[in-house]
């Protein structure tokens, strides 16, 4: 046992030797970069929820520490900023009513992170606060800075607790594989209600537990087809969309008669 | 078999709403009233978002009226100056309705807004009706004839100014109680999506002493354009009518509400009215304890507004 030992120590040693010296001629640092095969996706009607693909690669990863598996990604689906209302039922006279609430700004309406290993074995808590990074570590403002710490504490757990409920911020962890030394493969998740706009898609390298870099790209979510259609009728031509829903009931109750009569 | 709705932006089951919307159609013809009361809680218990429920509730309405005042016109039952005048007023309530509505979802107290006046007014409406009805079937059953309403018998509504004539329901009342009564309903069309068929008809024959055989007819009537200006303002203001989902009611509805209307005719209207005023019960009762039972989650988002 001791024999192996000190023969991998040696290998070790001069494996160092020889990186070294390289090293020092190039000095090219570690980066990353991902790629989206697409800067859209489409939701249909049938939407329930779907696996996104995000490839990336690693720049100069030196071979040693790859193969020790001491990189680390994470990677980030972000989707758009809103501002919003997070509401408290309290009993009055034995019914239950929204009464306190918190607005927040700029919340991420979805948040999807895909890990190589659990956070908490990545790096310590400190430099994920520093990173903003994972979803009880985002920063929620809220509107009315007054409000006492305490409060704010509830409602931003709150907040973060009712988005995981609903699938909107997720973990995956082990849902960054890497392929070979420099290629891996990250699998975010789409919730079914996953917000239209643009998403950010944020990759963080740590080595060592030490954050390295960053890079992001930007991914348009949109509804397709019909329903699409008939969201931006809704919103764009709203009087011309009433009455056509107008026009639509009398006639159904029309033909409805026409039909059906039994008289 | 899944279907998106794309304004609630919810995927939800055809064949539930299709069976809902025939199942209210049926009730709906059964007992001439337009089944708005049941559609929007069912849709709420569905998991609607109650903005978007109460919307498409008020354009599912149009159907189904539309289906009824057709039968109605055909068999000359039906007052359309006292519509008129009732309509007149319902645009005025829709209108306060809606601002109210708009304002309560501002403030997160919507949800329970509906909720309240569901379970006011179907308990109280469920309630009298139950026990006239419960009192008529004991007279019939005892022997007695039923008291029926005596003419030339007035009360302080009829005392009031401003009268007018209205000749197909041999009525010569003031215009106050009518626009009044229309401005009520039109309010509660815009709050709680619903035609406000079960309250104007009993209004209609116990304050107005309309004659039975008119007030359905221009009840559904009005209900119509009540609920069609209901449902273009909720398209304009909230954008909650979510035509899909309408659809899919309106087609269960109104193929529902034929075979009802059927149904009904084998009925006697005391056990008639006695099921129904059982159902409206059934209804307040089930909104009511969910208002008193520790919901699963006391915290709820929504996103600020951008309209």
């Amino acid at each position: 046992m001791t024999g192996r030992k000190a023969f991998a120590t040696a290998i070790f040693l001069s494996l160092l030797a020889a990186v070294v010296p390289a090293k020092a001629q190039s000095l090219l640092p570690e980066g990353i970069q991902i790629g989206l095969s697409t800067d859209n996706v489409s939701i249909t009607a049938g939407f329930s929820g779907a696996d996104l693909t995000i490839f990336g690669s690693l720049e100069n990863p030196d071979p040693l520490v790859a193969r020790q598996n001491r990189y680390d990604v994470i990677v980030v689906l972000e989707g758009p900023p809103r501002p919003v209302v997070v509401r408290r039922k309290d009993r009055v006279l034995g019914v239950w009513v929204n009464l306190d609430s918190e607005t927040f700004e700029n919340v991420p309406m979805s948040y999807s992170v895909a890990t190589t290993r659990p956070l908490q074995d990545i790096t310590e808590p400190n430099s994920y606060k520093q990173l903003s990074l994972g979803a009880s570590n985002i920063y929620m403002q809220p509107a009315d800075a007054g409000d006492s710490p305490a409060t704010i504490e509830e409602f931003t757990t709150a907040l973060r607790e009712r988005k995981a409920a609903t699938g909107l911020y997720s973990e995956n962890v082990g849902g960054v594989q890497f392929l070979s030394q420099n290629l891996f493969r990250a699998t975010v998740r789409l919730a079914p209600n996953v917000p239209v706009g643009t998403h950010k898609a944020r990759a963080f390298l740590f080595k060592s537990g030490l954050f390295i870099k960053e890079s992001s790209a930007q991914l348009e979510i949109r509804k397709s087809g019909f329903e699409q259609s008939i969201f931006r009728v809704a919103h764009n031509y709203s009087f011309l969309y009433g009455v056509f829903a107008i026009a639509l009931a009398m006639l159904t109750g029309w033909l409805g008669r026409l039909i059906f009569r039994k008289d | 078999m899944g279907i998106y709705l794309p304004i609630a932006e919810i995927s939800v089951n055809v064949f539930v709403l299709l069976a809902m919307g025939a199942a209210v159609g049926f009730l709906s013809g059964m007992f001439g009233v337009g089944g708005g009361f049941l559609i929007t809680p069912l849709l709420i218990f569905y998991n609607i978002p109650p903005a978007i429920a109460v919307a498409t509730g008020a354009n599912q309405v149009i159907a189904s009226s539309v289906s009824g005042v057709l039968s109605h016109m055909k068999r000359g039952t039906l007052d359309f100056k006292l519509g008129g005048v009732l309509l007149a007023g319902g645009i005025i309530g829709s209108t306060g309705g809606i601002y109210v509505f708009a304002f309560l979802r501002r403030l997160g107290q919507l949800d329970l807004f509906i909720s309240l006046l569901y379970v006011v007014l179907l308990g109280t409406v469920g309630g009298l009706m139950l026990v006239e009805s419960i009192n008529a079937l004991r007279a019939t059953r005892s022997g007695a004839a039923p008291v029926l309403k005596k003419s030339g018998q007035h009360n302080w509504i009829h005392r009031l100014p401003l009268k007018m004539r209205f000749r197909a329901s041999k009525l010569f009342v003031s215009v106050i109680p009518v626009l009044g009564l229309g401005a009520g309903i039109g309010f509660l069309s815009s709050i709680m999506g619903v035609g406000g068929g079960f309250i104007m008809v009993p209004a209609l024959i116990y304050l107005l002493k309309v004659p039975t055989n008119v007030v359905i007819g221009t009840s559904l009537f009005q209900i119509i354009f009540t609920s069609a200006y209901t449902t273009l303002v909720h398209a304009t203001t909230n954008q909650t009518v979510d035509v899909v989902l309408a659809f899919i009611l309106m087609a269960g509805g109104v193929a529902g509400a034929q075979y009802g209307a059927k149904a009904g005719q084998r009925l006697r209207g005391e056990q008639l009215r006695a099921l129904l005023a059982l159902l409206v019960l059934a209804v307040a009762i089930r909104l009511a304890i969910d208002l008193f039972v520790t919901p699963p989650n006391l915290y709820s988002l929504s996103a600020l507004g951008l309209n």
